[in-house]
């Protein structure tokens, strides 16, 4: 039989007296956690006050949020139905289209007659072919928009008989589509249909209940309908406006203008394979690359030049760096150079350099040789060749001196001392730091081309403010993560061979 | 059959060794040779396109290379102090250029806080803030990374693979992001910051789990405690030390950082700093740079003498 390995009562009192440090913490150490617990939360309590980040959160808009997170990965396509007041309709699609000059997607489809209509007036007329700030295209047939035209100037009351769109259905998936005619809005979602009266001016008049998916914050006001991630309606008096989402990067190879545009991969290659000519100066292949280099939405040139720039600071900043801070430790070093006073003056200018950030000689060197890559090099090699020489003359004061004094023994030079006695030593801890600034500095190269220092951060900073650019941002961002990871792994490679398996 | 005049004194194994020393030393040679052509050929071309690619070429604008720094000459050495402390200048001719006093912080009638001492306290503050905050998460990630106390493969490389993601994405877009959302002010740079301390930290913290003495662990497991207790009463004592000591050096860093995010629209000192190189004012922005010297300098100093009474020397090992 085994006994019991629970402590009776009187084991665990004996226990606790022999052992009391370990079961009462000294008060002094209890209090210090608590006053430490309670700095910090009494700190972010401030800090929540200071930077009022409850009101800032509270007024921050997060529907945004959402669709510029949406707008990485997608696209939109916004047609607008324009309805006038008799209930006919013209369809336009924004500028800049990603379907191009003439969209004519086959979710929307569109019925027209022929009708005969009085047009009284200018002034009444005006609605009908109100031309949206946005959208430059007119749906409508050319002849109709050329005959809406001609009212414009009229005065008088004439009567005429136009093609017009009397239906228009949207589809935007299985369970979603919006149904507009005669004045009525009809719209299926995910089961329920929900029916609008417009009435071709400002007002939209609920016909069924308003389903989950719908707000209207006024009678009358318009109706704003979310389908989720397939995208949003917007019904008012006069006007439907759709936007239809769709997952991808739209004309990431061929924008609009290129005769490539909306072709699939196949028809692509055979017409550079062998289709005929499509300009005749030069070969299918050469216009096809020429289109992707100058693509106008996504700057494929312009981006990958700025990339390059990046990595160009950052690897001649970090090369011209060590080769600066490489003689420059010999005299930091205090067992290299005796001289306390040299040590001194060359660590204090170390020191100098390195606290003013790299980002304030980016500014600086902006002004002295405008902006581009050089502003950047420039401060990349100078916060560089402090931190570089002080790490430098640090390893040098590590260094083993019996190779160094075997040297000296055999009546060697000084300059071949620190060659044979020094150099194989540390070279390879140099030549490990340098590869890990430079692939530090790809990253902070960054941001200091936000500032004008050259390179993807301003292109990718002008991307951003725009506010609209989303998807170019999500592109540029991946490319630099790619660059990046490659040259992590580069470095790392290169710093564990030269260490000899020991990662630092 | 050896032909040279040292190999003839050698024996046959000899005359092996040193024909087979000749060929590495000369593939060596080689290499060497090679890899330093490479290099270089890659300087010239990287210097030919950033040349290119700039504004002004580096030929043109070498002689007007010192004029920033004639730029920053004040029409008179008491217009820093002028500028720094919000005092009325002389020169003062109606315009915006010196209109130094209005930037004061009142804080009751007669005592107020200069604009740049105020902004240089909130870039502080910014920098204080996303730093408690990325330990806080970075401090509870470690754990979840470190390959002693998370057996699972999956969970433990989604964890590093999240690290690496917030450490290499560029604080500029997450500042722009947040910007575009909340609009102008220091939170964009807070997020910004703290991300990226997040990544930066939980990599350093891991490390430093990894290396820490499972004993304790061991007594604690066989005990019977579970994951959290193992880990608050077993590891989190051990690696306390070093984690304050990364702590105050990433503080150091995120000072700087913070006075970098608000130069790109994050509010605090960098975005007056922009702004008065941009209008080309010599005596605030000298008056800007020596506030920054200073600070910079006390952090660092502090965080140094903390650090050396918390961890000793170890704590001044490299850490980015």
């Amino acid at each position: 039989m085994t006994a019991s390995t629970k402590p009776s009562v009187l084991e665990m009192e004996a226990i606790a007296a022999r052992h009391p440090h370990l079961l009462n913490s000294s008060t002094a150490r209890r209090r210090r956690t608590v006053l430490i617990g309670t700095g910090v939360a009494l700190y972010l309590v401030f800090s929540w006050w200071f930077f009022s980040i409850g009101h800032v959160l509270a007024n921050a808009n997060w529907g945004i949020a959402g669709t510029y997170l949406a707008d990485w990965v997608s696209f939109e396509v916004r047609p607008e139905i324009a309805i006038a007041p008799d209930g006919t309709m013209a369809v336009s699609y924004q500028r800049n289209s990603p379907l191009g000059k003439n969209p004519n997607p086959q979710w929307v489809t569109l019925d027209s007659q022929e009708i005969t209509r009085t047009v009284e007036a200018p002034a009444a007329a005006a609605p009908v072919q109100k031309p949206k700030a946005s959208s430059s295209f007119n749906f409508m047939a050319p002849t109709a928009a050329l005959s809406a035209g001609a009212t414009t100037g009229q005065a008088a009351p004439t009567t005429r008989t136009e093609q017009v769109v009397t239906r228009a259905v949207v589809t935007y998936d299985r369970a979603t589509r919006i149904e507009v005619a005669d004045k009525l809005v009809t719209v299926t979602h995910a089961g329920e249909t929900f029916t609008m009266k417009v009435d071709g001016a400002d007002r939209v008049t609920p016909q069924t209940p308003l389903p989950r998916w719908a707000t209207q914050k006024r009678p009358g006001e318009k109706i704003t309908l979310s389908f989720g991630l397939t995208g949003w309606a917007e019904i008012a008096g006069d006007e439907v406006s759709i936007r239809n989402r769709f997952f991808g990067w739209a004309n990431f190879l061929f924008d609009t203008n290129s005769p490539y545009f909306g072709k699939s991969y196949g028809e692509v290659a055979s017409l550079i394979l062998s289709g005929d000519r499509i300009e005749p100066t030069r070969s299918n292949l050469s216009l096809a690359w020429d289109n992707i280099l100058y693509n106008a939405e996504w700057q494929h040139l312009d981006v990958w030049t700025k990339l390059l720039q990046t990595i160009v600071m950052a690897f001649v900043g970090t090369l011209f760096a060590s080769f600066i801070a490489f003689p420059l430790c010999f005299l930091a070093a205090r067992n290299i150079t005796p001289s306390g006073v040299t040590n001194q003056l060359v660590k204090r200018v170390f020191d100098f350099l390195r606290s003013v950030d790299m980002f304030i000689w980016a500014l600086f060197f902006t002004r002295a040789f405008g902006p581009g890559p050089l502003a950047g090099i420039s401060a990349i090699f100078l916060t560089d060749s402090s931190t570089l020489g002080k790490l430098y003359s640090e390893a040098l004061e590590n260094i083993d001196d019996k190779q160094r004094e075997g040297v000296k023994s055999v009546g060697a030079a000084p300059i071949a001392v620190q060659r044979f006695g020094v150099l194989p030593q540390v070279l390879p801890v140099f030549a490990s730091q340098a590869l890990y600034f430079w692939e530090s500095n790809t990253r902070s190269a960054t941001i200091i081309g936000a500032v004008g220092a050259g390179g993807i951060g301003l292109k990718l900073w002008e991307a951003m403010r725009t506010n609209s650019d989303w998807e170019n941002v999500a592109y540029m961002v991946l490319l630099i993560l790619m660059v990046v990871f490659v040259f992590d792994s580069i470095s790392n490679a290169c710093r564990l061979r030269l260490m000899g398996g020991k990662a630092h | 059959m050896a032909t040279s005049v040292l190999s003839r004194q050698l024996s046959e194994n000899g005359a092996l060794i040193e024909r087979h020393w000749q060929e590495l030393n000369s593939r060596r040679r080689l290499y060497t040779t090679f890899g330093l052509s490479i290099l270089a050929l890659a300087l010239f071309a990287s210097l030919w396109f950033a040349n290119d690619s700039n504004a002004g070429k580096f030929v043109d604008r070498l002689p007007h290379f010192f004029d920033f720094v004639g730029d920053l000459m004040p029409r008179d050495a008491t217009e820093i102090g002028r500028a720094l402390l919000d005092l009325p200048s002389p020169y003062d001719d109606g315009s915006f250029k010196y209109n130094y006093p209005e930037g004061r912080l009142y804080l009751t009638d007669g005592v107020y806080i200069p604009e740049y001492v105020h902004k240089m306290l909130e870039t502080v503050n910014i920098a204080i803030f996303s730093t408690v905050l990325g330990v806080f998460f970075g401090f509870c990630l470690c754990f979840l990374a470190a390959r002693n106390l998370m057996p699972n493969p999956w969970i433990r490389g989604i964890v590093r693979r999240l690290m690496e993601i917030l450490r290499a994405f560029p604080e500029v877009v997450i500042a722009g992001f947040f910007l575009a959302i909340l609009s102008l002010g220091p939170i964009p740079a807070i997020a910004a910051v703290s991300i990226h301390t997040i990544g930066a930290l939980g990599k350093l913290f891991f490390e430093v789990v990894e290396n820490a003495d499972m004993k304790p662990e061991e007594g604690l497991r066989a005990v019977g405690a579970n994951w959290t207790e193992r880990v608050w009463f077993g590891i989190v004592p051990q690696v306390m030390p070093n984690f304050v000591s990364y702590f105050l050096l990433r503080l150091e860093i995120n000072v700087r950082a913070s006075t970098i995010i608000g130069a790109v629209g994050g509010g605090g000192i960098g975005e007056l700093l922009r702004l008065s190189i941009g209008q080309g004012h010599e005596a605030k922005t000298l008056a800007i740079v020596l506030l920054l010297f200073a600070t910079i300098f006390a952090v660092d100093q502090f965080s140094a003498w903390l650090r050396r009474r918390l961890v000793g020397d170890q704590a001044f090992e490299l850490a980015q």
